[in-house]
């Protein structure tokens, strides 16, 4: 059995990752950057989660974290039912082959002076698979399978455009087969025709290889095409998780709101139609978060309480969870519900990622209707 | 009509390489009127920033050759002097530029780029310079503008950094304003503030504003006319509602239906433009679309020339299928398959 007994592929449980910052000659911690703050969610094999927010929200560090490129400061990570959040690198290593990267700058992320053959064949060679030559037919088939041709073997990576590059990545990523891919902002360094190329390609390969993915972007509309579920990041927090259709009709959080009538929508009517909300300010330094909600600050429906007391992550039923004290488009028994069932599990977040804990007799999971 | 401020002719321009001659902008004319909105669309390599750059003469590479004209209020600038040309920029015509994180001089404070902007155009103390900077700073949304305008650039996030490149280009009050992907860097919170702070000031500054973007959705915010290029050429030109509910282009479509959007219902799976763009070197004969374009016929082997088939004068394209024929077969391509309801 390869994913823990509930069909999820990736658990993680109040993660935090924080980054020290150093002053003066004794090298003395002076504050610490916020990157991920307790976020707790829940994978599904075969299943795509997008992960949205704006730079800095902490989106790639939580990426990178996952997989264990960074060491958390706090929590767990179970993949595949193995706490891996702890593990040291040598017992880590079996697991990593099941755990691959694509990451958004095909310029930065491929070594220029290596050819694509190299390039491709290196995770085979650092986990030992095959010898020279089956590694070289794997590569070939590789190629072929993101769509560039076996011949682009001996080539350069300079020799390639951008799509190409991105191409080339994804055959990396994929060489070892592994079954979670954390994709960082995999097409916006794309043009818009060569974007949708590079969709649809991570779209076939899910279905063809069963794969799962964390999408990490910042790109609404892309996020909304490919996610099954999406999960929401600001300063660090999750603040919102939905199903991807419903996010977008009904989003909750006074932020998803915002971020999500700052798109501009290519249709001149419906553009002028529209309300937007434009938020006032930046998003606040993660070495000093604002109190009780992170988003107050720039929030239009702030009140005292949104100052005082941090909200926690709620689940409003039909597995969408927000962090508000002013939950928008919520009817007002699925409010008392959601009100109750917090009251009863504090801490929980999503219900769904710790299923081993029993949590009182029944746990009030409000299903929709 | 308003009057016009700006005309290009023409414009043509060219890189010799070690590989061959790059023809970058081949052959773009257009015209911008008082107090309008032109949106510039292309992706990578289409030829949309370098055409802006040639207009300002920017681009100083002594294997470049600009052919064509370049008339603001009348006069042809490609034939100014150096000395007159530094004139017109920034107080005529001033841009703004993508990357707001270095296209501020990081070692100087962001109020003293701003006062050099207005001191080298204009007759002013510099007591009185530094007062309109804090206006400008001020105008564009910056807190505390008083005391920010001493800071230098680091201390500024992306946002305001852009923001203050917007208050530089304005100090002149310029005739036109030419912004070069002013969000794309940017997140779109921030760029829903930017491009909301472009519509106000163009109104209170009086100016037109040439916007060039990758991003169909802010042209259909903000433009009123826009042109779609490819390969060095403008494809289609028209006006912002004939381009997004009649475009012409089966480029124009393909572009429209490789975006995810958020106003329709999920699409099954994009359209994708097969292919990539053309190299500048050695571009296919006849339509440069050609050889991506799944409506390809014999006739375009000879390259279709920019001009109206559609009712009217203000709707432009370059594509030698006929209205009709172009009307019933670009929905496909524009809806892309959509989700089973």
């Amino acid at each position: 059995m390869s994913t823990s007994s509930n069909g999820h592929l990736l658990e993680v449980e109040s993660l935090k990752k924080y980054f020290p910052i150093k002053r003066g000659v004794l090298n003395r911690e002076v504050a610490r950057v916020h990157a991920v703050d307790d976020v707790t969610f829940a994978v599904k094999e075969g299943e795509t989660l997008g992960l949205v927010g704006e730079s800095g929200c902490g989106k790639s560090t939580l990426g990178r974290t996952v997989v264990r490129l960074l060491d958390p400061t706090e929590g767990r990570i179970r993949f595949q039912g193995h706490e891996i959040a702890k593990r040291g690198r040598r017992k880590l290593r079996p697991l990593r082959r099941e755990m691959q990267m694509v990451f958004q700058d095909p310029y930065a992320s491929l070594n220029p002076r290596k050819r694509v053959g190299s390039i491709i064949a290196t995770p085979l060679a650092i986990h030992g698979i095959g010898d020279r030559k089956e590694r070289r037919k794997r590569v070939q088939e590789l190629l072929e399978v993101v769509g560039l041709s076996p011949e682009h073997y001996n080539r350069f990576p300079h020799e390639f455009s951008g799509g190409q590059r991105q191409r080339i990545g994804v055959a990396r990523a994929l060489a070892l087969r592994p079954k979670l891919i954390i994709a960082d902002e995999p097409v916006s360094a794309l043009d818009v025709s060569i974007q949708s190329q590079m969709l649809n390609l991570l779209d076939d390969l899910q279905n063809d290889f069963n794969l799962t993915y964390v999408f990490i972007a910042h790109d609404l509309g892309v996020v909304r095409h490919v996610s099954d579920r999406i999960a929401v990041m600001y300063l660090g927090k999750l603040v919102e998780v939905s199903p991807a259709q419903e996010l977008y009709q009904r989003p909750i959080m006074p932020y998803t709101e915002a971020l999500l009538s700052a798109v501009p929508i290519p249709d001149p009517d419906l553009s002028d139609k529209r309300e937007r909300i434009v938020l006032e300010g930046d998003v606040p330094s993660p070495i000093n978060p604002p109190s009780g909600c992170r988003f107050h600050p720039r929030c239009r429906y702030m009140t005292d309480i949104c100052v005082e007391v941090e909200p926690p992550l709620v689940n409003y039923g039909n597995g969408h969870l927000a962090a508000c004290h002013h939950p928008l488009n919520v009817d007002e028994a699925t409010l008392q519900r959601a009100r109750v069932s917090a009251r009863h599990t504090p801490a929980e977040a999503d219900d769904r990622a710790k299923p081993k804990e029993p949590s009182g007799p029944s746990q009030p999971v409000p299903t929709s209707e | 009509m308003a009057e016009t401020l700006l005309e290009v002719n023409d414009l043509k321009v060219s890189f010799r390489t070690e590989d061959g001659v790059v023809k970058a902008v081949d052959g773009v004319s257009f015209t911008l009127a008082k107090g309008e909105v032109l949106g510039i669309v292309g992706e990578s390599g289409s030829g949309k920033s370098v055409t802006m750059m040639s207009l300002l003469r920017l681009i100083n590479d002594p294997n470049m050759k600009v052919e064509g004209e370049v008339l603001y209020k009348g006069r042809n600038i490609m034939k100014l002097s150096e000395g007159r040309m530094r004139e017109v920029r920034g107080a005529d015509i001033a841009m703004i530029f993508q990357d707001p994180m270095t296209s501020l001089n990081p070692v100087y404070r962001v109020g003293d780029q701003i006062i050099e902007a207005l001191v080298t155009h204009r007759d002013i103390e510099k007591q009185q310079a530094k007062k309109r900077a804090v206006d400008l700073l001020k105008q564009v949304g910056i807190p505390q503008a008083e005391s920010r305008v001493d800071d230098f650039p680091h201390q500024f996030s992306g946002g305001m950094r852009q923001r203050a490149m917007i208050a530089m280009a304005l100090a002149n009050n310029p005739d036109i304003l030419i912004a070069d992907e002013p969000t794309t860097a940017l997140d779109v919170t921030i760029q829903a503030q930017i491009l909301e702070l472009i519509d106000r000031l163009k109104d209170e500054f009086n100016s037109a504003v040439i916007l060039i973007t990758h991003d169909l959705g802010v042209v259909a915010d903000i433009a009123d006319r826009i042109a779609v290029m490819y390969a060095g050429r403008i494809v289609e030109f028209g006006d912002k509602r004939d381009l997004f509910y009649d475009p012409q282009h089966p480029y124009t479509w393909g572009l429209l239906g490789s975006i995810p959007r958020l106003d329709r219902p999920k699409q099954e799976r994009l359209h994708s433009i097969e292919g990539m763009p053309p190299s500048l070197i050695t571009l296919p004969e006849g339509c440069k679309f050609r050889p991506r374009c799944p409506h390809a016929f014999e006739k375009c082997k000879q390259e279709p020339a920019l001009v109206a088939r559609v009712e009217g004068e203000r709707h432009l394209d370059r594509c030698w299928l006929d209205v009709e024929t172009k009307r019933a077969i670009r929905e496909k391509t524009i809806q892309g398959a959509t989700a089973a309801a």
